[in-house]
């Protein structure tokens, strides 16, 4: 009982001594996860240079991404893209590039 | 305007799903994916969809689907001072993320400028070292990048990319003394098992000095609020880094290197900076700014029980609460302001539960005659710092903490 107590007393020492990091108390035990995650299937609005921007940038993000954007400049739009293929390696075929700029400024140009 | 539309909508549903009873919450279930939530932001678009979709995980605003971007209701904030782990936000930069993990197979590497690398099995980590427990904000960088103006592009998040959780691991200090760390270490890199669609792109890793590393606080979390992390979460270890933005709490942690000189990997060096000026801060299109890794959270404050727009009785007594939190420090108090600025008053504080989480405030008032009000809140946190009136703007969009403002009518 008293071993018990002095423990405790103990133990309440070392929270008091670090008030950032207390002790966790309870054993734990992980258990296995496996679950499906969702995706999504929607495609760009139809338009010019939708088939290129369809066909080069849903492989890494779902359209969502892109339609949730504000209207943003052509440099910004035209800065995304390449931040796309220079930074995260999108392979984009030269000849599209173009085609998916216009089609980001198209469908979500600044006035 | 547009958030207490929001929420309006929010509790309309709830309502619903309330009145409909229990019978038919199973066959509503599925509705909830057509519901959708208008957020603030200006010049749109503020339509999302709230989905449930999402395995472990409750309704949710759909930022993106894939790799999954989902913000948390602001609603929840309101409801107590820890963040349901089913409706904490998720943020993830590739799209290859495993969806099967055995605990028994799982294993964390350490290695590079150590004495011995090791392999450690959950097992390990769980029975083999000291447990830990830290309550703490996990803010991303971009929390409300939304708001930003003029906008900019990325996850278009209003303030609900944030959650306050009481995380349970091993001190990271702990991990590293196991391995021996070699004189001449100076950073130790995280990398976590999501990979990029794309095989040559970067590997997401993000690194801490490595006085940083071992400070005693940094922590590999295999829970969250008591239990095991849910998967987009970062199941089974998560890194814990009090006080810093989301970045550098690595999820699905299984590869610590120590390096023996600074990380020059993209999403250290090249991703996640900030201007080197007071509070992130530059004009539109200003160039040659020094760059530097984000790094401290800064203080912010929310009131959670009322949104711009509403109505309040005016010569009546309102309650007037929120959260709050210091960021690399505790909240040393909250002010308020029902005149735009020119006078403030102390809230009253709710418990501490550590420096580094959320602490709720609460404060009585009276809107004396009808009219418009702007209700601000400021935090200043325990290091002297306080949130600025104006906004800070940089083109990524990042470390947003500027005095919240909710319009209200008393009438």
């Amino acid at each position: 009982m008293f071993r018990n107590l002095l423990s405790a007393a103990i133990f309440l020492l070392s929270v008091a001594s670090i008030p950032a990091v207390a002790r966790a108390a309870v054993p734990f035990e992980l258990k296995p996860m496996k679950i499906d995650l969702p995706d999504s299937d929607k495609m760009f609005p139809d338009g010019p240079g939708a088939d290129a921007i369809n066909n080069n940038c849903l492989a890494c993000h779902s359209a969502g991404m892109v339609l949730n954007q504000p209207a943003l400049s052509k440099q910004a739009w035209t800065a995304e893209v390449h931040k796309m293929i220079n930074n995260y390696r999108a392979p984009i075929a030269p000849e599209d590039v173009d085609a998916i700029v216009d089609y980001l400024i198209a469908l979500k140009g600044a006035k | 305007m547009a958030e207490n539309r929001a929420l309006h909508h929010m509790v309309t549903r709830r309502q619903l799903l309330g009145a409909a009873g229990v019978g038919a919450l199973a066959l509503s279930a599925p509705s909830w994916a057509q519901t959708t939530i208008d957020l603030p932001l200006p010049g749109g678009p503020d339509a999302r969809q709230i989905t449930t979709a999402f395995p472990q995980k409750g309704p949710m605003i759909l930022q993106r689907t894939r790799p999954p971007l989902l913000e948390t209701p602001f609603e929840v904030f309101d409801k107590g001072l820890f963040t349901p782990n089913d409706q904490f936000y998720v943020r993830w930069h590739w799209a290859v993320i495993p969806t099967d993990i055995d605990p028994n197979k799982f294993s964390l590497n350490v290695h590079g400028h150590v004495n011995q690398s090791l392999s450690l099995s959950l097992n390990d980590i769980l029975h083999g070292l000291p447990n830990v427990q830290l309550a703490a904000v996990n803010q991303c960088s971009g929390n409300s990048r939304g708001f930003f103006l003029p906008r900019v592009p990325g996850g278009q998040w209003a303030n609900g990319a944030m959650g306050n959780a009481l995380w349970t691991g091993v001190r990271l200090k702990d991990v590293l003394d196991k391995a021996g760390v070699k004189p001449g270490a100076m950073q130790v890199r995280f990398r976590g098992l999501e990979e990029p669609v794309v095989a040559d792109a970067p590997h997401f890793m993000k690194s801490l000095d490595i006085d940083h590393a071992r400070d005693g606080e940094v922590m590999i979390a295999y829970a969250m609020n008591g239990e095991q992390l849910p998967l987009v979460n970062g199941f089974p270890l998560r890194l814990v880094v009090p006080g810093w933005y989301a970045t550098y709490w690595v999820k699905m942690l299984n590869d610590i290197e120590v390096l023996n000189q600074p990380d020059t990997n993209y999403w250290t060096k090249v991703a996640y900076t900030i201007p080197d000026t007071p509070h992130a801060n530059i004009k539109p299109g200003e160039t040659n700014v020094n760059m530097i890794p984000i790094n401290r959270i800064v203080p912010r404050s929310f009131v959670t029980n009322m949104a711009s727009g509403q109505q309040v009785k005016s010569g009546a007594r309102t309650t007037l609460r929120g959260i709050a939190f210091g960021g690399d420090s505790g909240v040393a108090r909250v002010d308020y302001s029902v005149d735009r600025g020119q006078s403030w008053r102390e809230a009253q504080l709710g418990k501490d539960e550590g420096k580094y989480g959320f602490r709720q405030w609460q404060t009585q008032l009276t809107l004396s005659s009808p009219g418009k009000y702007s209700l601000l809140t400021r935090c200043t946190n325990s290091k002297g710092v306080a949130q600025p009136d104006i906004p800070n703007w940089n083109p990524a969009g990042f470390m947003r903490n500027v005095v919240e403002a909710v319009d209200v009518t008393a009438v």
